[in-house]
């Protein structure tokens, strides 16, 4: 066993974030014009309600089989079937707030006692005054018994829960993270 | 992993980060906290698959001179120039391999070239102060770039950040991801900056200080500084093979 060593602290993303971590294809968890692609869209708040437009929002997720092409899978790393599936998510916020991810619906998972996961997606949101990134996850609407089943959300005071559903939007669906306040979103400690 | 072994789903599981290692989202000092910081307490989530699992992003998002803020346009930048290298480790000490490290800065003069940022302090028309690179078999990162400026921002009464480079890191999986900020040694702006401060631990604090370093200083050249980048470590599953990870 190899000693251990003492993590590197957290920081800000900072206010000028944009000028690093805003990639061209950043939103395209699949390829533009994937066979049941759709856009989520949303917006993060404040606790006054005002649009963050120094923020971050990345998304995790696996493939719509359940699989994710990575060494730490125990079922084996299994590439998608999608050509060019990333799982991978990343849009800042503009000046309304407003973040986009093009992407595709995930398969449910094993859970690990047992269970089985809802489909959803893992979400970091890094933002100028947010010290460390925070994390939260989103629920698809149209799969309301498997929400009912996921472990994770049963973890979750019901009267919250609604706050890591998406609702269904015109191309997809619609999603706001609210960092503070009334309707605060569920964040997670990792 | 012996899965046949294995009825249910063995994960990796990784440590939980002590409280002092990292800086309280509500952090009075620093005001943009105020409205932004979550109010509630953290939902404890368990560590399953899509915890720890994560984005394998390769050298195609890296072109040549990412790694060379210096060589990125016409002609070079004013300023110190420096070199930043490095590991990424995790806890346990072992290199995190082939991960996409981000970095974005200020030029010289403390100027990001960024449309919101407009104080008087000029801009370099040779410096972005974007560098992206990935790591190697032994974990390790050099970029090539000029020394940062302070820049006053608008915190407290005669605010200065002292001199960073912010960092972007991915690891393994999604429990490792990490944005910090590395610092120069000695900076005299470290007492008032409430963003260095907001970590309770000073030694946690020292982590984000690179060291100058001889070594790394190139002849005639760069000056050369060493930021190594500790990620969350992990507890040995029941059925992980010995050297899984090497």
């Amino acid at each position: 066993m190899t000693d251990r060593l003492q993590v590197t602290p957290s920081q800000t993303v900072g206010p000028f974030l944009h000028i690093a971590l805003q990639w061209e294809d950043g939103p395209y968890v699949v390829p533009p014009g994937t066979a049941g692609g759709r856009w989520l869209r949303g917006r993060v708040l404040d606790g006054a309600g005002d649009p963050v437009p120094d923020g971050l929002v990345e998304t995790w997720q696996a493939d719509p089989d359940g699989r994710f092409d990575h060494p730490d899978d125990p079922r084996g790393a299994t590439a998608s079937a999608i050509e060019g599936f990333r799982g991978f998510g990343r849009s800042t916020t503009d000046r309304e707030g407003r973040f986009e991810i093009f992407t595709v619906k995930p398969g449910p998972l094993p859970a690990p006692d047992g269970g089985t996961e809802a489909p959803h997606l893992d979400v970091s949101v890094l933002a100028r005054g947010l010290l460390h990134r925070v994390v939260t996850r989103i629920y698809f609407p149209d799969e309301p018994q498997a929400n009912e089943r996921d472990p994770v959300l049963a973890s979750v005071d019901p009267s919250r829960r609604p706050t890591l559903v998406a609702t269904a939007g015109p191309d997809g669906l619609l999603h706001d993270i609210r960092l503070q306040g009334e309707h605060e979103t569920v964040f997670f400690d990792l | 992993m012996d899965t046949e072994r294995a009825p249910r789903l063995a994960v990796p599981h990784y440590r939980h980060d002590r409280d002092t290692d990292h800086p309280p989202l509500a952090s009075p000092g620093y005001g943009s906290t105020a409205l932004r910081a979550p109010a509630r307490p953290l939902v404890v989530l368990p560590q399953r698959l899509t915890e720890i699992t994560g984005p394998v992003l390769g050298e195609t998002r890296v072109g040549e001179l990412d790694h060379d803020l210096t060589r990125q346009h016409a002609a070079e930048p004013l300023g110190q120039r420096i070199v930043v290298t490095g590991r990424v480790l995790d806890g346990d000490g072992r290199a995190v391999r082939h991960t996409l490290v981000e970095v974005w800065q200020a030029n010289a003069a403390g100027r990001y070239a960024h449309a919101v940022d407009n104080w008087p302090a000029p801009l370099d028309p040779n410096f972005a102060g974007v560098g992206r690179t990935m790591t190697d078999d032994e974990g390790r990162y050099r970029f090539v770039t000029v020394k940062p400026g302070a820049y006053p921002w608008r915190n407290h009464d005669n605010a200065w950040r002292p001199a960073h480079i912010h960092f972007s890191l991915f690891g393994r999986a999604f429990t490792q991801r990490l944005v910090t900020q590395m610092y120069f040694p000695d900076d005299p702006l470290f007492f008032q900056d409430p963003i260095f401060n907001a970590v309770p631990d000073p030694a946690a604090r020292a982590r984000m200080v690179s060291a100058y370093d001889h070594t790394v200083t190139e002849s005639q050249w760069a000056l050369g500084f060493t930021f190594d980048i500790v990620l969350r470590g992990r507890d040995r599953t029941p059925f992980e093979d010995e050297h899984d990870d090497d």
